[in-house]
């Protein structure tokens, strides 16, 4: 189950996308599924579409692939599509069926909600598909550095989300360990009713938890050890580069606002 | 020679409201003197591990005093000791910090406000120091535990260390992997004429070292070279340490009869003894 979801993973790769700075693909992705609500004819969904899969195309990503592991998603955009189709009345009836009609505007209003659905959530995968998630965390925090002015702790939160994301495969490791000591055991985890299988989980969390907490122990008596004193006087060896292809990846995006803008009725 | 650590006559407890609990470490002095090895050996609960932690100001003896490169240790001089202190633990994957290799060796250098070029710089060095340059990108649960130790060398070394200590840090890995790391070990004393401190209950690791100290009970029992202490024989089995694998096996011959000469704290000793041994009747 874990190899299909493609949500969150990351394809290591040297695309013109993958090359980009952290910071300008954040500040990208949040602006573009801000003007996907710009949209709201032919023209501009159209437009919307051509440039995600353009996105898609000098990424190197298969497209094959995205749809592929996207597929829990295309049952909620199908459920969307028939409800907007049964729904909406507006404009002629394209198919009268005695029970139930088709009008023209529900049809163009199904495709338009699909459509920027589609576009949503493709390239917010393609965020995450071309960016390893210690640049995104980087890249956040860069960008979320303005808060600091608010006393709020975003040194720490950075650093605790590149502490969590280095922990995740050890404590995978160590659950998958925990999973075959308890099954030694005689505990079955993978039968039984519901209530069972959840109460067989018990044994499971409980040797992980305390295990991670005396991990924490451990990494906190390292961490200081080494030096480390908070946020403050520190220097960064991540270092993010701007360069003109993240200009271009900005330029991009004022001119599809424009466009859009310009062609919406 | 220049001294580098120095415990004169320091007690711990972790309770010192009672005084009928015994102290964690009770009056321990000693000192380490510039390019040596030194080794504390002892069982659990002797008080090796609070020893270390005092060493690097997580915890402040009741009595006595600790000195580190002349200066005594406190609160207001802890941070710059720690800068000068570089310290490997048990377990490999709870000490690593970054995300990936070079990461992690930087990770001391950024909480110290190191400027970018120079850490660059002090990373690739200390990397190659250990041979694991080429693992520069790679992710923590890729590498060996043998590797992962090496790079905590390698994060340590990266600060210019006056002292290395190495708290069990072989403890937790195969034989292969404990060897890659006392090799690392060896070679770094022999290029940039390393201090070490290490923590340990295996009795090949305290035969490298110049000097051992044997604790027990919290007390030094004994201070003194391998061949000092291991000569100790009977003693160290009764407080819970092994005998090196080559003076066990000198003995159980000369049980069967076979006429050796000495104590044999070596394989290579034990080899030499025995086939001169004929020679010998």
């Amino acid at each position: 189950m874990m190899e299909k979801m493609i949500f969150g993973r990351f394809i290591p790769g040297n695309s013109f996308i993958h090359q980009l700075d952290p910071r300008s693909k954040l500040v990208f992705t949040f602006i573009f599924v801000i003007i996907v609500f710009l949209a709201n004819n032919s023209i501009t969904y159209g437009l919307l579409l051509a440039f995600t899969l353009f996105v898609i195309l000098i990424s190197k990503i298969r497209l094959y692939f995205l749809v592929n592991g996207l597929k829990p998603v295309i049952i909620l955009l199908l459920f969307t599509f028939l409800i907007h189709i049964l729904f909406t009345r507006e404009g002629n009836v394209l198919l009268d069926l005695g029970f139930l009609k088709i009008y023209e505007g529900g049809l163009r209003q199904g495709i338009f909600i699909s459509i920027r659905f589609t576009v949503l959530v493709f390239m917010t995968t393609i965020l995450t598909l071309t960016t390893s998630p210690i640049s995104i965390t980087d890249g956040l925090e860069v960008l979320l550095n303005p808060l600091k002015k608010l006393k709020l702790p975003i040194h720490e939160l950075a650093l605790m989300m590149s502490i969590a994301l280095r922990f995740i495969p050890t404590l995978m490791d160590e659950t998958d360990k925990i999973m075959k000591a308890q099954m030694a055991r005689g505990s079955d985890l993978g039968s039984g009713p519901i209530k069972d299988r959840v109460k067989a989980v018990v044994p499971l969390l409980v040797p992980l938890f305390v295990s991670a907490f005396k991990r924490a122990e451990d990494l906190a008596t390292a961490m200081e050890v080494r030096g480390y004193r908070g946020g403050e006087g520190r220097t960064r060896y991540r270092r993010l580069k701007w360069d003109a292809k993240d200009t271009i990846c900005i330029i991009s995006l004022v001119l599809l606002t424009a466009l859009l803008i310009f062609f919406r009725s | 020679m220049t001294e580098i650590l120095s415990f004169k006559n320091v007690s711990f407890s972790y309770s010192p409201e009672k005084a009928d609990v015994r102290k964690a470490v009770d009056n321990v002095s000693f000192s380490v003197e510039e390019g040596e090895w030194i080794a504390i050996v002892g069982h659990n609960g002797s008080g090796k591990s609070t020893m270390v932690k005092m060493v690097c100001g997580l915890l402040f003896p009741q009595e006595g005093e600790i000195r580190v490169m002349g200066n005594v240790l406190s609160e207001e001089n802890l941070w710059d000791i720690r800068s000068k202190i570089g310290m490997v633990f048990q377990n490999p994957d709870n000490q690593f910090v970054g995300a990936t290799v070079q990461d992690d060796v930087a990770f001391a250098l950024e909480n110290n406000g190191i400027p970018y070029e120079e850490m660059v710089e002090r990373v690739t060095s200390s990397l190659k120091r250990v041979k694991m340059y080429e693992f520069l990108n790679h992710e923590p649960h890729h590498l060996s535990g043998g590797q992962k130790q090496r790079v905590a060398i390698a994060g340590a070394l990266a600060m210019h260390p006056k002292l290395l200590i190495l708290d069990e840090a072989t403890s937790m890995l195969d034989p292969q992997g404990r060897e890659e790391v006392l090799q690392t070990v060896l070679d770094l004393r022999k290029e940039i004429g390393l201090t070490v401190l290490s923590i340990t209950h295996d009795v090949e690791e305290a035969l490298l070292a110049d000097r051992i100290i044997f604790m027990n009970q919290g007390k030094k029992y004994a201070e003194g070279t391998p061949e000092e202490i291991f000569a100790l024989g009977d003693k160290l089995i009764e407080f819970g340490l092994e005998l090196p694998f080559a003076m066990r096996m000198s003995k159980l011959l000369q049980e069967k009869g076979v006429p050796l000469a000495g104590k044999n704290l070596t394989e290579e000793e034990l080899v030499n003894d025995l086939w001169t041994s004929n020679f010998r009747k």
